[in-house]
């Protein structure tokens, strides 16, 4: 039994977060998200002319996301230079994730690119991805009928705990560890993404989900700040 | 009148709710869910009595219809140039709507070249094709001076109440200036008037979102006029 986190954390607790808006000045909008030792970067760039032509298409914009780890954002087996399987999927799953508050209808055959960047990486890459890319969309001026913030929750040793770290994760005691990545959107509570590493019963999914609806509007309070932020700093120098 | 959430000039997210309430109507960067205005955009919020919208503080330029733009030729085919007007589509510019008459078969290359600089209007906009015209007084190619780029939700703070702004500038430093509703103004005057005028434009663009702003500009356009006067002497 899993009683006492390894940082000292409560069960519900997340790990220290910190995030900053435009940090990329090239970039249309950009975003940093740091949660515990996971640092992601997103920068946003569009919308702008789709190549290779076939892609585009002319009902509405298609937005194109892009993963990658950094070589030197960590160790072991996920941290390669170069693309990856791994971070094919990831691409793909982020891009799922952030269509669903998206309206491109406005930029036919356009494409809007998310590059998300992990500087450092401990657990909770991806979820930290997509919350940095929500923001970074935001900041690109971006229609969205909402934004989304991402935690993953899980089973540790049948304990159900939010926001793993990479010790937890790789927790092998008792019935080991289950990863629950989980996406929503803050004002409808819809999940757009939800993807379970291992095993886990029923009853203990639906209240790991509850949990992890709490964490995620959490972390939309961090995230509304840090877009605010920006913009209140010139009213009060006024 | 129903709940209003949000004060007049607050910056919001997108997603925020902004009004609880059937007596408001949702305009640009806003929209309705049920009973709910919520805003679809990063920007500070604007209340004009019944109608809530929501101005971006980024964002690429959408065409609109009548908008007065600045473009650069990027492309030329038998009967067409095609001008980037720093939206995500270029736009054509037919040859039979310059400002001057076009022989047909005539080399058009000799009328806009590749990098040239013209002010045009936007004719028609529809799904992704953008068409120019430049039949219309003072749009023409733009021959010397200087261009620069600002983020187009800004231009209307750069014209200012009936151009207020921008006839002020304009006189102050005696130049000869346009401004592109997609977020170019090209400048023209004496090279230290060009310059003075980028920098009161740019101060324009950072300090969107204050009041009081044309009183400010002429401070800081006086001010650096002092300076220069001093140097001179």
């Amino acid at each position: 039994m899993y009683k006492k986190r390894f940082d000292n954390r409560k069960f519900d607790e997340l790990r220290p977060i910190s995030a900053k808006t435009g940090i990329i000045k090239r970039a249309d909008g950009s975003a940093m998200f740091k949660i515990g030792d996971t640092i992601a970067l997103a920068a946003v760039y569009g919308p702008r002319e789709l190549y290779p032509k076939f892609l585009q298409s002319p009902e509405k914009g298609i937005l194109r996301c892009n993963y990658n780890m950094i070589s030197f954002s960590g160790s072991g087996e996920r941290v390669r230079p170069g693309p990856t399987r791994r971070s094919r999927e990831i691409s793909l799953v982020m891009e799922k994730a952030l269509m669903p508050v998206l309206d491109l209808s406005d930029y036919p055959n356009a494409v809007i690119d998310v590059f998300v960047e992990l500087l450092q990486t401990d657990s909770g890459t991806r979820c930290a991805g997509i919350t940095a890319a929500a923001m970074a969309l935001a900041d690109a001026g971006i229609p969205m009928k909402d934004l989304v913030s991402s935690v993953s929750v899980g089973l540790v040793g049948n304990t159900i705990v939010v926001d793993l770290n990479k010790e937890e994760e790789d927790y092998e005691e008792g019935s080991g560890s289950v990863d629950i990545p989980i996406a929503m959107t803050p004002r409808t509570n819809e999940i757009t993404l939800l993807q379970l590493d291992g095993k886990i019963s029923k009853d203990k999914l639906f209240e790991a989900l509850q949990l992890g609806k709490k964490a995620c509007y959490e972390i939309y309070k961090v995230q509304q700040k840090a877009l605010k932020e920006d913009y209140s700093l010139g009213v009060k120098n006024e | 009148m129903g709940d209003l959430l949000v004060k007049d000039k607050e910056v919001v997210v997108p997603g925020q709710e902004l009004a609880f309430s059937m007596d408001y109507l949702p305009t640009g960067g806003a929209f309705r869910e049920n009973d709910k205005i919520i805003s679809s955009q990063l920007g500070l919020v604007s209340i004009n009595g019944r109608l809530i919208k929501v101005i971006p503080l980024k964002g690429k330029y959408i065409p609109k219809k009548n908008d007065i733009v600045i473009g650069k030729i990027v492309n030329m085919s038998f009967s067409n140039w095609f001008v980037d007007i720093g939206c995500p589509n270029e736009a054509v510019l037919s040859f039979v709507n310059t400002s001057e008459y076009i022989d047909k078969g005539a080399d058009l290359a000799q009328y806009y070249s590749f990098g040239d600089l013209i002010a045009a209007k936007i004719n028609k906009v529809t799904r992704g094709t953008i068409d120019l015209t430049m039949k219309e007084p003072g749009l023409k190619k733009l021959v010397s001076g200087k261009i620069i780029n600002v983020t187009s939700s800004k231009v209307p703070r750069i014209i200012g109440k009936q151009g207020s702004m921008i006839t002020m500038i304009k006189e102050m430093l005696n130049c000869r200036m346009m401004v592109g509703q997609n977020g170019r103004v090209w400048i023209q005057g004496m090279p230290e008037d060009e310059l003075l005028a980028s920098k009161a434009i740019k101060m324009i663009e950072e300090n969107a979102h204050m009041e009081g702003l044309t009183d400010k500009v002429k401070g800081f356009i006086e001010n650096e006029k002092k300076k220069l006067g001093v140097k001179n002497v």
